[in-house]
């Protein structure tokens, strides 16, 4: 036959261009001083949209050039395509010279070597590690190695709730427990409207709320010495309080299963539902037409009543960390760049507009962060948050896990009542996948 | 709706079409109409919608319209700049694309020579390996062509058309060939018997009857570079930028500006559909019935 | 080439050409263009070797190489496996070669199912609107207003759509027709498959429509005028004429939306996300979280090439059939 004939060679055509092509990965010069002059720099999307971004930044970037006459070239990455550039990036060695980087990817892009090891020397050319809140310190890379970026926005999770439907309702203050929470969630979800809205389909959301409830119960995804244990009885029991409070409690929306797309900030500001658990939500709940005065905002109920440490734990670290890529041509300008992006000054400004805390502790003594939904989450980030594992593996344990916990809500969302072994089941195959791999 | 009626005009058939034709004609276009009409209509309503209305429960009329979103895509994302990319890079890509495709299925339907199965079986399956695998080694490849030669192919728009040129030219090539392979051979040998070269053959002869083909191939290239996500967004950078990623920027961390996203994908689709409009008569007109005797 | 290729031969007006292979051309200066095809090709070939040739050579290489991010940036220093990450994605039991082979068996089905209804609802809108009506071209151009819409704004207006509680199909589907019992899930759950099915035979039936419609054109009148002679009526002149006519272009057409919708990535991630429902776990976004979302580039390029060999196969296989039954439908 002719043409499997021709399929043969054309198959032997491209085995030999394989054979004939010495794979060649990207040169890695370790960075150097070449061109003093530029910079260029990925911002993430932190303000409504890019072009906002680009109107904030901008400014503080020609402060930045008239200081040091450093000319930055800006870039905002939307978060679609933030990692897959990075990941090109690192792969070539063409990149820029500094970049935001979300601060859960911190260990994962730290184990590629393409980010700059943030020893002592460099940390005090930013002026000293002491500068920085501990608890954003510790989502910046894997324990026991130098940091691969420096925080640069900090964030952390609250309870905001509708005042309006808490009063209806009766319920004369927000829940300071999981109890108090499902109690409350079961007065209000009658009549289309519900107690707690959630992500179901959002991974890293799922993980986020797991993770604090598996922190409350007294355990984690992943052992001391960094190995995935997903099946742990509190890890398990985690799970289970998360999507029982639509399995069981019914306090959230079997719609919610679906949500991917911060509907479940709409439905709340739209008065569906009277309670989320979320970042820095009040730029979205404005434009999506609720009023500032419609909302109060409480700390993430915690088993005990009150937040701290440990079981206490009512938060993940959530923020932006700031890194320098290795293959630099212009390490001293980087590291100018850093210090004053981390500056008081700037911190303060940039934190204002976005919302999010400094973690830079001086800035944090500005009034406008008084606010009473900052002064919660930067409470919260003090005193009783805590950093996602430090692995390299960590987007792998997001999706395997954040899978495992959309099954479920999707299970549970068709009236499924989910057992402790349903869950188990689920998170065995998160972690068969994930030892595999 | 324009519902098909009877036909006017010479119908293929010298005979009139029997009331059973007629009527499944009906019957089917209504149906299709309505069904590539539906998402339409949903774009069309949710982009006169506030935003705080639009992810509501649905309703076939709005309560409140209102204007606004047409006029805060401009400002949300650098909407005109990614569409002028975008027509850059299709545009050029479908010109490059379609001549080097006539030219391949020239050769391939024209002419015997060695290496000819191995060329279009080789060609072909180029389309069979999933793009998210070579996205990473193809960025490598213009990064070194780029520290090698100085030829900026990463993060410039000549190095996203030429990508998107390779990506419909397998299928352009196949498809040539065929509708090369319907021209009547007699044709061009007629005109090189006039002294006409193989080239001016094609171009005088053996193109203009296969007009159809080559706007549908034209059509096709278009449209893989027009709606391309995946490589425009690591090939590109924030200057040369096309719509298709563009119009993710909507979607922001904590909000999806539904109502931007509808509004701007139907400003964006007018001037590609209104081209579609001035090419519907090079698609049905080609090859006359006479010139096959 | 010709039994491969769209020879005239479908085209029942040009039956009496000969194929190119046994033809020996009478035309002149026969030497100077012995190399005429070759320099038409060479555009063509370089462009493929550049973008689509040393890329998958450098993904089998891949395929071959231990590459998580601890190796990303220097793909050199990486260590080889050998057959590791084929081992890995072809262990059926295991949870990661069980995923793959139902991952992969979801695909053939939606891939047949889609290509399937994309055909069909393509070729009957050309044939029915072969005749001139009023309204023909307005109807032409609305049906390519798929087509023209950004594949991002399309899908995503769709995922809008599904949407349970808000969404238009549940609100025709429950609240007017009554046709469904409460609401259910399109966008999780087995629901999903359909929903994705629709999206894709909305997207991919335009791009049959308008091949189909072009190949249309090359149909002489003079054959539906001979048939109409036997007294064939138009139903029958659809089946005897227009359709074996279309031979070749089905043959191209078919081929295209298989490996098109075989590897479409950009319908269900857009549409599900990066972890698709399992009833609609399609193979690209499948391979896309073994790499990508999880960081294991070898994996990712191991599966890859297995899906090549496949789809190789299978492309082989039907263009062998197709040949052999056009052969067959000529004799």
């Amino acid at each position: 036959m002719r043409r499997i004939r021709a399929l043969a060679s054309s198959a032997v055509v491209v085995s030999l261009l394989a054979a004939a092509t010495a794979c060649g990965g990207g040169s890695s010069s370790e960075g150097s001083n070449e061109s003093p002059k530029t910079l260029t720099y990925w911002a993430s999307n932190q303000g409504p949209n890019v072009e906002a971004d680009k109107k904030i930044l901008q400014p503080e970037l020609d402060k930045f050039e008239k200081q040091t006459g450093i000319k930055v070239k800006l870039e905002v990455v939307p978060w679609s395509d933030l990692l897959t550039r990075i990941l090109t990036a690192t792969t070539s060695g063409e990149g820029p010279d500094v970049l935001n980087i979300g601060n859960t990817w911190s260990s994962s892009l730290q184990a590629t070597g393409a980010l700059l090891p943030w020893d002592r020397k460099n940390f005090d050319k930013v002026g000293g590690k002491d500068r920085f809140v501990e608890s954003a310190l510790g989502s910046t890379g894997a324990q026991g190695k130098d940091p691969a970026a420096v925080p640069l926005y900090s964030m952390a999770y609250a309870l905001y709730y509708n005042k309006a439907m808490f009063k209806e309702a009766g319920i004369a203050e927000p829940p300071k427990t999981w109890d108090e929470l499902t109690a409350d969630g079961a007065k209000i979800s009658k009549g289309g409207k519900w107690g707690l809205g959630a992500e179901g389909s959002n991974l890293s959301n799922n993980i986020h709320q797991v993770f604090v409830l598996a922190k409350q119960h007294g355990g984690d995804f992943f052992t001391a010495d960094g190995k995935a244990d997903f099946t742990n009885d509190a890890a398990v029991a985690a799970v289970k309080q998360y999507v029982d409070m639509m399995a069981t409690n019914k306090i959230i929306a079997p719609g919610n299963a679906e949500y991917a797309k911060n509907q479940s900030l709409s439905d709340f500001s739209k008065g569906k539902t009277a309670m989320v658990l979320w970042q820095a939500a009040a730029t979205t709940f404005k434009s999506q037409g609720m009023k500032d005065d419609e909302w109060g905002v409480a700390p993430v109920p915690v088993q005990s009543g009150a937040p701290g440490a440990g079981k206490a734990t009512n938060s993940m670290v959530a923020g932006i960390n700031l890194a320098v890529f290795k293959n630099t041509k212009n390490t001293d300008g980087s590291l100018k760049f850093v210090k004053f992006m981390t500056s008081d000054a700037e911190q303060k400004l940039l934190c204002k507009t976005y919302g999010s805390i400094p973690p830079v502790k001086a800035a944090q003594s500005d009034p406008a962060f008084d606010r009473p939904e900052l002064k919660v989450l930067r409470e919260t980030l003090a005193t009783s948050a805590t950093a996602l594992p430090q692995v390299s593996n960590e987007s792998q344990f997001e999706t395997s896990v954040g899978t495992a916990v959309k099954n479920l809500f999707a299970q549970a969302a068709n009236g499924k009542k989910l057992s402790t072994a349903d869950v188990k089941a689920e998170l065995t195959k998160a972690q068969q996948q994930m030892a595999s791999q | 709706m324009a519902s098909p009626t009877v036909p006017r005009g010479a119908p293929r058939s010298p005979m009139a079409s029997p009331r059973s034709f007629i009527w499944s004609r009906r019957i089917f276009l209504t149906l299709l109409t309505g069904f590539v009409l539906l998402p339409v209509y949903v774009m069309i309503s949710s982009s006169l919608k506030p935003l705080e209305d639009v992810s509501g429960k649905f309703r076939w009329m709005p309560s409140g319209l209102t204007i606004q979103p047409y006029f805060d895509i401009w400002k949300t994302v650098p909407l005109a700049k990614y569409f002028w990319n975008s027509l850059i890079v299709a545009g050029a890509a479908t010109v490059c694309s379609v001549v080097i495709a006539v030219f391949a299925a020239y050769a391939v339907s024209r002419y015997q020579f060695r290496g000819k199965r191995v060329f279009t079986v080789t060609v072909l399956s180029t389309q069979m390996f999933p793009g998210i695998l070579f996205l990473l080694p193809l960025f490598l490849i213009y990064v070194n062509i780029g520290q090698s030669t100085g030829i900026a192919l990463f993060g410039s728009r000549g190095g996203l058309i030429l990508t998107y040129l390779t990506f419909s030219l397998p299928f352009s090539i196949w498809m040539l060939i065929g509708y090369f392979e319907s021209v009547p051979r007699d044709l061009d040998e007629a005109a090189m018997v006039d002294g006409c070269g193989p080239l001016k053959a094609l171009f005088r002869v053996v193109v203009p009857a296969a007009i159809p083909g080559i706007v549908a191939v034209a059509v096709y290239a278009f449209m893989t570079a027009w709606g391309e996500v995946l490589f425009a967004s690591v090939l590109t950078t924030d200057a040369t930028r096309t719509l298709a990623v563009g119009l993710q920027n909507y979607s922001t961390q904590n909000d999806v500006y539904w109502n931007q996203i509808m509004a701007a994908s139907l400003v964006v689709s007018i001037p590609v559909v209104a081209g579609f409009l001035l090419l519907q008569r090079y698609l049905v007109a080609g090859l006359t019935a006479g010139a096959v005797k | 080439m010709t039994t491969l290729v769209n020879s005239p031969k479908g085209d029942p007006a040009v039956r009496e050409d000969t194929p190119g292979a046994t033809r020996r051309p009478r035309r002149p200066g026969r030497i100077r263009r012995l190399g005429l095809p070759y320099l038409l090709l060479l555009p063509a070939l370089l462009l493929e070797i550049l973008v689509h040739l040393l890329p998958i050579a450098i993904g089998f290489v891949m395929a071959f190489k231990e590459l998580t991010q601890n190796f990303l940036r220097d793909w050199s220093a990486a260590p080889w496996t050998g057959l590791g990450n084929f081992d890995v994605a072809v262990d059926f039991n295991e949870p990661v070669g069980k995923a793959l082979l139902h991952s992969f068996w979801i695909t053939c089905v939606f891939t047949l199912m889609s290509v399937g209804l994309c055909w069909l609802l393509g070729t009957a809108a050309a044939v029915f609107m072969q005749e001139t009506f009023t309204g023909r071209g307005f109807l032409r151009t609305l049906f390519l207003v798929p087509y023209a819409l950004p594949v991002y704004a399309a899908v995503i207006t769709w995922a809008f759509m599904f949407q349970r509680d808000n969404g238009l199909v549940n609100h025709v589907l429950h609240d007017q027709l009554g046709l469904a019992d409460g609401h259910p899930f399109w966008l999780i759950g087995d629901n999903s498959f359909f929903a994705l099915l629709t999206v894709s035979v909305w997207k991919g039936w335009p791009f049959a429509f308008l091949i189909v419609m072009a190949g249309l054109q090359n149909i002489p009148k003079e054959l539906y005028e001979a048939a109409a002679m036997d007294g064939a009526g138009i139903w029958q002149q659809i089946r005897r004429i227009t359709l074996p006519s279309l031979r070749p272009v089905n043959q191209v057409l078919v081929l295209v939306l298989f490996l098109w919708t075989f590897n479409d990535f950009n319908t269900p991630f857009v549409l599900f996300g990066r972890a698709a429902p399992e009833a609609a776990d399609l193979i690209s976004v499948h391979i896309y979280q073994s790499s990508f979302a999880t960081w294991n580039f070898g994996t990712g390029a191991a599966m890859s090439v297995l899906l090549l060999l496949f789809l190789l196969l299978v492309t082989g296989i039907y263009l062998v059939l197709t040949s052999r039954g056009r052969k067959a439908s000529r004799g």
